[in-house]
């Protein structure tokens, strides 16, 4: 399915968050997710089934002010 | 002691970390600074580079304690989804609320802030509202359960310094019990010993330090102005007059004529 990832369109084989992440290359990493807009609490995302045409947010920590 | 919720804190300057040349001078400025409190924020992040993993493992190497924004902002939604990302990636219910109104002078959307702060205060967030000097807004963020505000000095990165301070006068004497401190504006060090001499309780600050000539002096300077400021309104500021007093004794002067 294709899904939008930080606004840039992916094919991805992965049914869930958890393996999507995997397969995007954030295996391990510390980040933040969102999927249209919700917050997707890191203990949620091998529940979480993602959909053709979702908008997938993946965030990390960045210098603020 | 400086105390933010029930953290109690020696250094009345927190400092961001964005625009610095390079990471090291973020390094260095933060330690010159003295420093307990840096905010950051959250971004996309490439599942390629995964720069934000790099720069974490820097911050979480300072040993401060982060205040993590909603910087960028425009909905309550927005704010209230990125505090809960960063709750969870920071480990740390501390929100630098942002809802930013407008482009050109990023002012707080003050409705927005407070809906955004009465929604996580609810949530077990600890709220450090960015709201302007406005007392009305600052009793509703109050009720709504902040017990810090962060009141702007003029518009972020603007460096013009403490813009309105008959405002931010009012403030202070407003709120004597709710620790305040000026974010946004602040440009050269005695900008800060200015807020802190006011009373206010501490300052945040970042382009004034990172887009300095040289950050890392440049973060020692705040940190005595600070100091300075601080000692200055617990001594006791005399009162502006509008004639001259003479400070040396007259009586006893010769008469020389």
């Amino acid at each position: 399915m294709r899904i939008l990832v930080n606004g840039a369109s992916r094919e991805i084989g992965a049914a869930d968050l958890a393996s999507a992440l995997d397969e995007l290359g954030y295996g391990g990493a510390i980040v933040a997710t969102a999927v249209n807009g919700e917050f997707v609490p890191a203990a949620d995302r091998r529940s979480a089934r993602l959909a053709d045409g979702d908008r997938l947010e993946v965030l990390a920590p960045m210098q603020g002010g | 002691m400086l105390r933010f919720y029930d953290v109690e804190l020696r250094s009345r300057l927190l400092l961001g970390t964005a625009r610095y040349p390079s990471p090291s001078i973020l390094t260095e400025a933060v330690k010159a600074s003295g420093a307990q409190v840096v905010t950051v924020s959250l971004r996309r992040e490439s599942g390629g580079e995964r720069a934000g993993q790099g720069f974490w493992s820097i911050i979480r190497d300072l040993g401060a304690r982060v205040l993590p924004n909603t910087a960028g902002c425009h909905s309550v939604k927005e704010a209230v989804t990125t505090a809960h990302m960063g709750r969870e990636v920071f480990g740390t219910s501390w929100v630098k609320l942002e809802v930013i109104g407008e482009d050109e002078t990023l002012q707080p959307d003050v409705f927005g802030l407070v809906e955004a702060a009465r929604i996580l205060c609810k949530e077990g967030f600890e709220v450090f509202p960015y709201t302007t000097e406005d007392l009305i807004v600052a009793e509703r963020l109050v009720e709504a359960g902040c017990r810090v505000l962060m009141p702007w000095g003029s518009p972020i990165g603007s460096g013009r310094g403490l813009n309105n301070l008959f405002g931010l006068k009012a403030l202070r004497a407003r709120f004597p019990d709710v620790p305040l401190v000026v974010d946004a504006g602040i440009g050269v060090p005695s900008h800060a010993a200015q807020a802190l001499e006011l009373g206010f309780d501490a300052v945040l600050i970042n382009t004034a330090v990172s887009q300095a000539r040289d950050p890392v002096a440049m973060a020692g300077a705040f940190a005595e102005a600070v100091a300075a400021g601080r000692a200055a309104y617990e001594a006791g500021p005399m009162e502006p007059r509008d004639l001259a007093v003479p400070s040396t004794p007259v009586i006893g002067k010769a008469f020389l004529r």
